[in-house]
């Protein structure tokens, strides 16, 4: 039901700074054997030079939502109610009756309706310049001859601020860097001039630093050309630092909207409060409140020395010197009993490669690994295949992807058993027991363990494969962005449980992460990496309020401010190199 | 400025759906493996399921072929060469004018040109020749295990004509042929595909597996085969049999020699489906979990790939039926007394046949046709079905 406000807003006269506006709109989409209500009576109006925000988590049904504006909708479903109503100077029009192939709709769609992908990898041909693709959406929409399109075009990519664009505009996508792609992506959404641009989780895809200059430039985009926005996300940090208004999606219905101070410091949907405290509750540092006592000096259980690899060196067959690419450029750190290390960084900084080789499934060119055991120091680096295994049962891995991390075509049990199985030979009853009570230590009800994979959340997935860690009692476990895939809510309650369990078992972790909040929650020290070399290594209340580092500094304020009254991005420090 | 607006209640715990059938739940899948998932995806392919049920019959019909057929291939009737197909009917018309229902053909009335001595026939409605189901007819032995001459549809009394796809040039029923037919053409392409996949699969899965040289080894020795001009080799390796071998010998080398050709597509597509999940994160896993190589393969990537490889497969019978076909048809395949499809088909090219005997040409061609398509139709069903995860 809606509160009485509502109803006072949805009849109000029209105003003339509403550009689109939908009203009661609602989407099916039929699956085998049920159809899913994707969303649910939504309403909202954009409105000339504001920002709209659809927030919600995965399967909130925000991005179909955005994509019906423009009509782009999967096969299998279609708009089962509700008006889309663009309003112009001519008058206005109904996207939603508009027939899909007519003509007016496709003039909309990208000519007065913009539209930013999540993946500018994707998104962008591969095979024809950055140009090229601009100066075809150019002339889609407008009557130029190519000559002027072109102009359009350079003039265009020097708006989104791309360095030197009478020589980008002829380079290919792959000659451009993630950051670089957006924004010619951003260029070609404003080709032709639209009123409303449509920004679908511009940002996710991108490192920190990156997605600050990015949501900066849309913003100062939108701000001079007056457009309307809806931007659709999952970070409630980019909504406070952009948002004017704020719609908090969850199961295909808006539960709130309001503008953003509103929804940010008086929310009253328990969803929006479970939202906004699961993000508060990443701004602090749980692990100094859970951290164990300790007197005597730190027992090192793993060190790693000068750990460097060099991609591509190889000589090649004529002898010339290939070209190098050095991942991991001479990294040396311990880790001590009960500790949690963070290690941050960018994409491409090295830190992936780094925990693939303190576990060898990437092997180091040089520099070495010592495993202090139960059974004295272990020269990791030294380890034969089968030394390997017994090393791997101590040093555990949880992966980012919980998807491609299970087996789709085994069970449950099978999945978790399988180190046991292997390990110990544990079969029947046995194993039953004990896949049972990893599945209870994880949180897990253990009658599950007959189902498959797909029938679980990402979450619950990934309690799985902690449950797999777990199986053969490690001493340290490596968890490779292991929150990534994960919504909010979601990944602070794998956290707790991680924490909960070290409790339990006495364990370490080494926590590799891009995401600065998720480390400042759960670990004791962190390393900062950039382009492959340790930059930063302290204790993580010091590295996240009180930075060394010139870069580490830009990396910290780069991080958007869960709270529209402390903005922190717009006067963030930027690292230069 | 908008005015802040919420909805009441407590958030709702699971998107909202409406079941298409009432009483089925969306948990129904939670336990399904992935056979059962595949068949969910499978079977909403139409085309793809008649095809399969097309596909069965005819395995079907191979398999009873003695049974189904109504006599045995090589009963020849010397007075009725190229005989037309006579139409079966259901009921009959007494000298009284009554109707009554009694299973027959109409027989022919036959005459001889004095001047070019060429039969002609003659639908004669007044002869009428009764037939019936489980008769008695010619001897045969069934599957070589028990003598017995029953036949699924027969003439009633044993010295009548039913030849209801016509006959040969040497007065040999077509329809028990072309059955007789299928059982070989139908599994010259099972056999063949057995040895290719044998073959495919495990250098496509050594290939895909341990990469490097072995992979270069096997790959350069696909090219090299697949290089080569097929039929012009086919020539050279069937005349190269010795004429002293029975047909079924001969059979079976030409099943072989079609197999060693074939196998190279389904190696690549074996090897292509193993790199692709070598890097997968659930096979590292499991290789961190410390199972062996062999485990890793057996237990985590081959029944990641067996629905990949039956779709293959499918798609790989065809070729053999066609392989078959197009031997036999240049006279270096099946030979007499063996029946196949080709060997129908290459008793049946010449303008003679074409002109005169048509339907010689029309049932095999026509049978050939049909299971090619169905097993491509299948193929393509389930190579579309075969990854259920994929979104």
């Amino acid at each position: 039901m809606l509160a009485p406000a509502a109803s006072a807003t949805t009849t109000t006269a029209k105003d003339g700074d509403v550009v689109l506006s939908v009203e009661n709109l609602s989407l099916d989409f039929r699956l085998r054997t049920e159809v899913l209500h994707a969303a649910r009576d939504v309403s909202f109006k954009l409105r000339r030079g504001k920002t709209l925000c659809l927030v919600g988590e995965s399967g909130s049904g925000k991005s179909v939502t955005a994509r019906a504006l423009m009509r782009i909708i999967d096969r299998n479903g279609a708009i089962a109610g509700g008006r889309i109503v663009l309003s112009g100077e001519k008058g206005d029009v109904d996207i939603a009756q508009l027939d899909e192939r007519s003509r007016e709709l496709l003039a909309i769609r990208g000519g007065r309706i913009g539209l930013i992908f999540q993946e500018p990898m994707s998104s962008l041909s591969p095979v024809h310049t950055i140009g090229s693709q601009i100066i075809e959406a150019v002339r889609l929409h407008t009557r130029m001859d190519k000559r002027r399109a072109r102009e359009r075009t350079v003039e265009l990519l020097r708006q989104v601020e791309i360095p030197d664009p009478e020589q980008m505009v002829d380079r290919y996508t792959f000659e451009f860097s993630g950051g670089m792609r957006q924004r010619a992506m951003i260029a070609m959404a404003l080709a032709a001039d639209p009123e409303v641009l449509i920004a679908d989780e511009p940002t996710t895809a991108l490192d920190v630093t990156t997605q600050a200059e990015i949501l900066d430039l849309i913003k100062r985009l939108q701000v001079s050309r007056g457009m309307a926005m809806l931007l659709i996300t999952h970070d409630m940090g980019v909504v406070a630092e952009v948002a004017d208004e704020v719609a908090v999606m969850h199961f295909g219905r808006i539960v709130e909207f309001g503008p953003v101070d509103a929804i940010f410091h008086d929310p009253r949907h328990a969803y929006t409060r479970r939202l906004l405290d699961s993000t508060v509750k990443l701004e602090q540092n749980r692990r100094a409140m859970t951290r164990p006592e300790t007197a005597s000096a730190p027992r090192i259980v793993l060190s790693a020395r000068n750990l460097t690899k060099v991609y591509g060196a190889a000589r090649s067959w004529f002898g010339g010197a290939g070209y190098a690419v050095k991942a991991v450029d001479d990294v040396s750190f311990d880790l001590h009993a009960g500790e949690n290390l963070g290690i941050v960084g960018e994409s491409g900084s090295g830190k992936t490669t780094l925990g693939r080789m303190l576990l060898r499934t990437v092997e180091p060119t040089s520099g070495t690994v010592t495993f202090f055991g139960d059974a004295g120091p272990l020269e990791v680096t030294g380890l034969s295949r089968r030394g390997l295994r017994g090393f791997h049962r101590q040093v555990r891995l949880v992966f980012q992807d919980p998807f491609a991390s299970l087996n789709p075509r085994m069970t449950i049990r099978d999945i978790v058993g399988d180190p046991l199985v292997v390990t110990h030979g544990l079969g029947g009853k046995a194993l039953d027991r004990r896949v049972s009570e990893l599945l209870e230590l994880v949180g897990l009800d253990p009658a599950m363990r007959e189902r498959y994979p797909h029938a679980f959340s990402g979450g619950q997935r990934q309690r799985i494969g902690i449950a797999r860690a777990l199986a053969l009692d490690p001493k340290i476990i490596i968890a490779d962005e292991a929150t990534a895939a994960l919504d909010v809510s979601i990944r602070a309650q794998i956290l707790d449980l991680l924490l909960d369990i070290q409790k339990r078992l006495g364990l370490s972790f080494i926590f590799i992460s891009h995401d600065i909040s998720v480390v400042r929650y759960f670990c004791d020290r962190v390393a900062v990496m950039h382009r492959g070399r340790l930059v930063e290594l302290g204790p993580a209340e010091q590295i996240c309020t009180a930075p060394q580092q010139a870069y580490t500094k830009s990396l910290i304020s780069a991080v958007p401010n869960p709270d529209p009254r402390h903005k922190r991005m717009l006067h963030r420090t930027r690292f230069t190199s | 400025m908008t005015a802040h607006t919420f909805i009441d209640g407590a958030p709702e715990t699971g998107p909202a759906t409406t079941p298409l059938k009432p009483g089925t739940g969306p948990g129904d899948t939670a336990a399904a493996g992935q056979w059962r998932l595949i068949w969910y995806k499978f079977s909403r392919n139409r085309l793809a399921l008649v095809s399969g049920w097309v596909i069965l019959f005819f395995c079907f019909v191979g398999l009873f072929a003695e049974f189904l057929a109504p006599s045995v291939p090589d009963a020849s009737r010397p007075q009725f060469t190229n005989a037309p197909p006579q139409q079966l009917g259901l009921f009959v018309t007494g000298p009284d004018g009554s109707s009554r229902f009694q299973l027959h053909v109409t027989g022919y009335a036959m005459q001889v040109d004095p001047a070019s001595l060429r039969r002609t026939y003659v639908a004669d409605p007044d002869q009428v020749v009764p037939v019936g189901l489980f008769v008695p007819g010619a001897p045969y032995r069934m599957w070589g295990l028990f003598d017995t001459n029953i036949h699924l549809l027969g003439p009633l009394s044993p010295g009548d004509t039913m030849y209801l796809l016509g006959t040969d040039r040497l007065g040999r029923d077509l329809l028990t042929r072309l059955v007789y037919g299928t059982r070989i053409s139908m599994s010259i392409g099972l056999v063949g595909v057995c040895i290719s996949l044998l073959l495919g699969v495990v250098l496509g899965a050594v290939s895909g597996f341990y990469g490097g040289v072995v992979d270069t080894v096997i790959q350069r020795i696909i090219e090299v085969i697949s290089s080569m001009p097929t039929i012009p080799l086919w020539l050279g390796l069937a005349a190269a049999i010795p004429l002293s071998w029975s047909p079924l010998t001969v059979y079976f080398v030409i099943t072989l020699i079609v197999s060693l050709f074939g196998w190279t597509g389904l190696a690549r597509e074996v090897r292509g489906r193993f790199f692709a999940l070598r890097g997968e994160d659930f096979v590292t896993a499991a290789k961190l979990d410390g199972s062996s190589e062999r485990r890793v393969i057996f237990r985590h990537i081959l029944p990641s790939l067996t629905s990949h490889i039956l779709a293959v497969v499918t798609l790989a019978l065809p070729t053999m039926i066609v392989a078959e076909t197009a031997l036999s048809f240049l006279g270096i395949g099946l030979k007499a007394p063996i029946v196949s499809w080709g060997v129908l088909l290459q008793e049946a090219q010449n303008v003679r046949t074409i002109a005169n005997a048509p339907w010689q040409l029309v049932w095999p061609a026509g049978a050939v046709v049909l299971t090619v398509l169905a097993y491509n139709f299948l193929g393509d069903g389930l190579r579309d079905a075969a990854d259920p995860y994929e979104s």
